[in-house]
C-alpha cells in the first residue's frame, strides 16, 4: 500500500455516504450518552472517517482516540434507518489508525505483540498462559501475594488487572469433549463445534453444555482439536492482517462442505466469523471457502430454534419459578441480530420464569478488551447494568458472551453485598443443558 | 473569544479542536455542510445571555442547535459561527397533573417528555419521526408535526409559555398555566416556528391531554390511489377524526415489502394505515365504520387489528417506511411540500408523473390525514447532473404544491433548504414583515443570520 493511500479512502465510498445523518443513533449510543457530544457518536465518527477519506483531515491522535473510545457495540447499527454499515467503518479506521502509528509507544507495542500476535495467535501459548494463570491460584501463590501487600508496591493499573484477571478452569475443552460425539440414535444433522479461546480457558462448562445440548437435539458434533482463535479481537483492534491469517487457519483445519452448520456460542465470535467473506474478499485462494463458511456459521441458539429443539419436559413441580432476566450480547443483538432465539431457549426452561431487564441490549462495557483500555467508561456502563438488572429481582442472569458473563461478575462483586444475594450469571445454553439432565433424573 | 468563553462556562463546555467541530458542521439535512468557529454547551439562561455577550461583542453569528436532526439546514453552522447546544439543559422542572402542564428545559428530549407525561397518565401527542433524540427546543424552533396532525395538531399547540433569551441578552417570559390569557400580544406564537432567528429558546411550558383510553389499528389496500382518496374524504364525512391516516405510495409499497417483508400486494397503487383512539366504545364504533367505509370505497383488503400485537404488526409497514427508502440509495432527501385534504391525490399523481420526467425515483408516504407528504428522492449527491435534475423536479413540485393551496413545508421548515421557495409563497408584502420582524427584534443579525430568508 502506498504511503498516500489508506484504508478508508480505499473503502467503497458508498458505505460512508450511506450515512444520512439523521441522528437515530445517537440515543442508542453509550458513549454519546456518557458525553452529550457528537464527536461521541456514531454519525460523529462517520463524518471525521468521511473528512479522512475525503482529504479534509489527517488522522491524528485524537481521531485514534475517538475510534479508541468507541466500543464497537454496534447498537448505532440496529438502531440506523439507513442500514449503514458501521461494522466495516469501524474496523477500517481502527486499523488505519494503528497503521499511521499516531497511538504507537513501547509499552503498547509490546502489549499488543504479546497479546495479539503471540497469545491469541498460538492455542498452545494460550492454554499454556492459562494454565500457569490456573497454577498460580491453585498452588496459593496468588493468595499469599495478595495477602502480603505485594501488589501495593506494583503501579495501581498492574493491581487493578491482577484482580479483573479472568477465572481459568481445571480442565479445556479438548478435555471435556470428544473430537466425535454422536447423539444417542440417528444423526440429523453434522455440526462442528467452535470452542474459542477465552470460552475454551474461562467456561470450557460452556462449550461442554452446548455439546450436550446438540446431542440431545440429534446433532453429531465434531469438536476440533487445540481450535486457533477466530480473529475477533484482532479485527476490533485494528490488526486485519494477523485476522486473516487467522481466518485462513480456521478454513484450512475445518472444510464448511463437510457440516450442515459451524456452531459458535461466543457472541464476539459468532459476529466475526459470519464475516470471514468479508475479512477475505481480496483473497483469491480462499474467498470461496470463506464464503460457505460464513454462509454456514450459526449462533447456538439461531441454530436451535432453525432445527426446531426439543422443550425439556418440566419436572415434579417445586414451588415458584425462578426469576431469569436476559443480558443481550452486543455482538449477538446489534452484530447479528439475534434476539428472540436465545428468549425462546429461556422461556422454554421449566422452573423458571423470564423477566425483561430494561436496557437489555446496551452494551455492559466489556467489548473485548475495552474494560481494560477504557476503564472509565467500562466501569460506568458496568454499575448501570447491574442497576438494571437489579431492578428486575432476578437471581439468575442469562448472557451469552464470556466477556459480558465476566464483566457483570465483577460488577456485582463491585456493588458489594451479601455474597449469598448475588445472582448467578449463566449461559443460557448451560440452562438448557441442566434442564435436559434433569429430565434423565426424573 | 475562545478564551472567553472558557472562562465563562468552563472548558469541558467549549469545543473548538478540528476533530470536535467537523461533527457539528451539518444536521439532519442532505447536502449541506459549513464549519463552525466554536460549539458551546451552555448549561442555563444565564449561561446562554453570558454567550450572547461574547458574541455581540466579536460580531460572531449565534447558531441554536438541539440534537441536530432537523430536516431544513435549520441548525447548519455560518460561517464563523459559535453553535449553541442545549443538550446540557436537559431538566424536566415540573409535571403539573392538576393543571394538565409539563415544563421543562430545551434540551429535554421529546421522547422523555412523551414517557414523563405517559407515566402520569397524561399525553403529549407531537411525535415527529426523530423523537427519540430530538429536543424539545428543537422542536419549537421547527414547530414539529408528526403523524397525529390531524386529529391533535401540531407542537405549537401545546406550547403554553415560553423562556427565550433575545439577541440583546434579556430574558423574556410569556405565557403562563393559565388556558385563557389574553394579556398583551401572542408573542410565543413569534418565536414558535421562528427556527433560531429571533430568540434561543431555553424552557417550555407544555400543555398535555388525558392519555386515550384505548386505540385500534387499521389497514387498508387500493390498486387505485383514488380510491384511497376517496376513503379519506369519505371518513372525514362521516365526522370521523382518526388520530392518524398514514398512506405508502406503489413505490413506497414495494421497498417496504422487499425490507421488512410483511406481505404486501405487490401490485397494490396505495396503502393506508389508520388509526382511532379515545373512549374504548367510541373507539370500536369508530374502527367498525372506518372499516366498512374502506370496503365501499374500492379497498382490495381490509385488515382490523384483533390485539395491540397485531396493530404493531399492522403498523410495521408504515414505520419502516423510510427506512426501507433509506436503504436503496446513497443520498436520501425527504421532501415535506403539502396541499389541502382535498387535494392530495392530484398531488401525488403530480409527484410521480414529474419523476418520470426527469427520470428520477421519487417514492411518496405521508400523512393523508392533513395534506403533509414527503415525496423522497432517491438519489446520489456525487451525480450532479441527476442532483440538478432533483433541484428541478422539487421546483416543479414546490410551484404546484402552492398551485392547489398547499405550502413549500409543512413540517421541516425553511431553514437553507427552502429559502428559495419562501417568497413565492408569501407575496412581497408578508415576506417584507419577516425581515421587519428580524431587524426589530435582533438588529445586529446575530441569531442565526441568513436563515429563512437572506438578510
Amino acid at each position: 500500500m502506498s504511503a498516500d493511500r489508506n484504508l478508508l479512502k480505499d473503502l467503497d465510498y458508498s458505505v460512508l455516504q450511506q450515512c444520512m445523518h439523521c441522528g437515530l443513533c445517537l440515543p442508542t449510543c453509550p458513549t454519546y450518552l456518557e458525553t452529550r457530544v457528537e464527536r461521541h457518536s456514531p454519525r460523529g465518527r462517520i463524518s471525521l472517517m468521511r473528512a479522512v477519506a475525503d482529504g479534509e483531515l489527517e488522522i491524528t491522535r485524537t481521531f485514534a482516540d475517538e475510534m479508541a473510545y468507541c466500543l464497537g457495540c454496534l447498537a448505532c447499527t440496529t438502531a440506523c434507518p439507513a442500514g449503514v454499515d458501521y461494522g466495516t467503518l469501524f474496523e477500517s479506521a481502527r486499523a488505519e489508525a494503528e497503521r499511521s502509528g499516531v497511538s504507537a509507544s513501547p509499552a503498547r507495542s509490546l502489549v499488543r505483540l504479546v497479546s495479539l500476535r503471540f497469545l491469541l495467535f498460538r492455542p498452545w501459548a494460550l492454554r499454556l498462559a492459562g494454565r500457569l494463570l490456573w497454577l498460580y491460584r491453585a498452588c496459593g501463590l496468588q493468595a499469599l501475594l495478595r495477602r502480603s501487600g505485594f501488589f501495593s508496591l506494583l503501579p495501581r493499573r498492574i493491581g487493578e488487572l491482577e484482580r479483573q484477571a479472568i477465572p481459568i478452569r481445571r480442565r479445556f475443552s479438548d478435555v471435556l469433549i470428544a473430537a466425535v460425539e454422536r447423539p444417542p440414535g440417528e444423526a440429523r444433522h453434522r455440526v462442528v463445534l467452535l470452542t474459542g479461546c477465552i470460552q475454551d480457558i474461562a467456561f470450557s462448562d460452556v462449550n461442554r453444555a452446548t455439546a450436550d445440548v446438540l446431542l440431545a437435539n440429534g446433532c453429531e458434533v465434531t469438536t476440533p482439536r487445540a481450535q486457533s482463535c477466530c480473529g475477533s479481537l484482532h479485527v476490533h483492534n485494528g490488526d486485519l492482517e494477523t485476522a486473516a491469517s487467522l481466518a485462513r487457519r480456521q478454513l484450512d483445519a475445518i472444510d464448511p462442505g463437510r457440516f450442515d452448520a459451524i456452531i459458535s456460542n461466543s457472541a464476539g465470535c459468532g459476529s466475526h466469523l459470519k464475516r470471514y467473506h468479508h475479512l477475505l474478499a481480496g483473497d483469491p485462494v480462499y474467498v470461496e471457502r470463506a464464503a460457505a463458511w460464513s454462509h454456514k456459521t450459526r449462533d447456538i441458539f439461531e441454530w436451535l430454534v432453525e432445527i426446531g429443539f426439543r422443550k425439556p419436559a418440566a419436572p415434579a413441580p417445586v414451588g415458584d419459578p425462578s426469576p431469569v432476566t436476559y443480558h443481550e450480547a452486543c455482538h449477538l443483538c446489534h452484530g447479528q441480530k439475534i434476539t428472540s432465539q436465545p428468549r425462546e431457549v429461556l422461556r422454554s426452561l421449566p422452573g423458571f420464569e423470564l423477566r425483561e431487564c430494561p436496557e437489555s441490549a446496551m452494551c455492559c462495557g466489556s467489548a473485548g478488551v475495552y474494560s481494560l483500555t477504557q476503564p472509565k467508561t467500562a466501569t460506568w456502563l458496568r454499575d448501570r447494568k447491574v442497576a438494571n438488572i437489579r431492578s428486575t429481582g432476578a437471581n439468575v442472569v442469562a448472557t451469552a458472551n464470556p466477556g459480558c458473563q465476566l464483566q457483570i461478575q465483577q460488577g456485582f462483586r463491585a456493588a458489594g453485598g451479601d455474597a449469598r444475594g448475588q445472582p448467578r450469571i449463566v449461559h443460557p445454553v448451560v440452562l438448557l443443558a441442566e434442564a435436559y439432565r434433569a429430565e434423565a433424573r426424573r | 473569544m475562545t478564551d472567553q468563553l472558557i472562562r465563562l462556562l468552563g472548558p469541558g463546555q467549549v469545543l473548538t479542536q478540528k476533530e470536535d467541530l467537523i461533527p457539528y458542521s451539518f444536521d439532519g439535512t442532505p447536502v449541506f455542510r459549513q464549519m463552525p468557529a466554536a460549539v458551546v454547551f451552555p448549561r442555563s439562561a444565564a449561561e446562554v445571555v453570558a454567550v450572547l455577550g461574547v458574541a455581540r461583542q466579536h460580531k460572531a453569528p449565534v447558531v441554536a442547535r438541539g440534537s441536530g436532526t432537523g430536516l431544513s439546514g435549520g441548525s447548519i453552522p455560518v460561517p464563523g459561527s459559535i453553535v449553541l447546544c442545549l443538550v446540557r439543559m436537559d431538566r424536566l422542572i415540573e409535571l403539573d397533573a392538576r393543571n394538565f402542564t409539563l415544563r421543562a428545559q430545551a434540551g429535554v428530549l421529546t421522547q422523555a417528555i412523551y414517557d414523563a407525561a405517559d407515566a402520569a397518565g397524561l399525553f403529549y401527542p407531537p411525535d415527529p419521526g426523530s423523537m427519540k433524540i430530538s429536543t424539545i427546543g428543537g422542536n419549537v424552533a421547527e414547530n414539529s408535526g408528526g403523524l397525529r396532525g390531524l386529529k391533535y395538531g401540531v407542537t405549537r399547540d401545546y406550547v403554553m409559555g415560553l423562556e427565550v433569551v433575545l439577541a440583546g441578552g434579556e430574558i423574556c417570559r410569556f405565557g403562563n398555566k393559565c388556558v385563557k390569557d389574553v394579556s398583551g400580544y401572542n408573542l410565543k406564537d413569534v418565536f414558535v416556528g421562528s427556527e433560531g432567528t429571533l430568540g434561543i429558546v431555553t424552557e417550555v411550558l407544555l400543555k398535555l391531554l388525558p392519555r386515550p383510553a384505548a386505540r385500534q389499528t387499521l389497514l387498508a389496500t387500493y390498486s387505485r390511489m383514488d380510491a384511497a382518496a376517496e376513503t379519506v374524504s369519505a371518513i372525514i364525512a362521516a365526522r370521523i377524526v382518526p388520530c392518524t391516516m398514514e398512506f405508502l405510495d406503489s413505490k413506497t409499497i414495494r421497498c417496504v415489502d422487499a425490507y421488512a417483508h410483511v406481505g404486501l400486494p405487490l401490485d397494490a397503487e396505495a396503502l393506508l394505515l389508520v388509526e382511532v383512539d379515545g373512549h374504548p366504545a367510541a373507539v370500536a364504533d369508530d374502527a367498525a365504520q372506518v372499516a366498512r367505509i374502506c370496503g365501499e370505497n374500492g379497498a382490495t383488503s381490509v385488515r382490523l387489528a384483533a390485539d395491540a400485537a397485531e396493530a404493531a404488526r399492522l403498523a410495521t409497514a408504515r414505520r419502516s417506511a423510510f427506512s426501507a427508502l433509506a436503504r436503496m440509495k446513497p443520498t436520501t432527501i425527504l421532501e415535506d411540500a403539502t396541499v389541502p385534504r382535498s387535494e392530495l391525490a392530484r398531488m401525488i399523481r403530480f409527484i410521480q408523473e414529474t419523476g418520470a420526467r426527469h427520470s428520477l425515483e421519487i417514492a411518496t408516504f405521508g400523512h393523508f390525514g392533513d395534506g403533509n407528504l414527503h415525496p423522497t428522492f432517491l438519489t446520489n449527491e456525487r451525480d450532479q447532473a441527476e442532483m440538478h435534475r432533483v433541484e428541478l423536479a422539487m421546483r416543479e413540485i414546490f410551484a404546484f404544491a402552492l398551485e392547489l393551496g398547499g405550502t413549500i413545508t409543512g413540517e421541516h421548515g425553511v431553514g437553507l433548504a427552502k429559502k428559495a421557495f419562501l417568497k413565492g409563497q408569501m407575496g412581497e408584502a408578508s415576506y417584507n414583515l419577516l425581515r421587519k420582524l428580524k431587524a426589530t427584534l435582533d438588529p445586529d443579525n446575530l441569531l442565526n443570520p441568513g436563515k429563512i430568508f437572506d438578510t
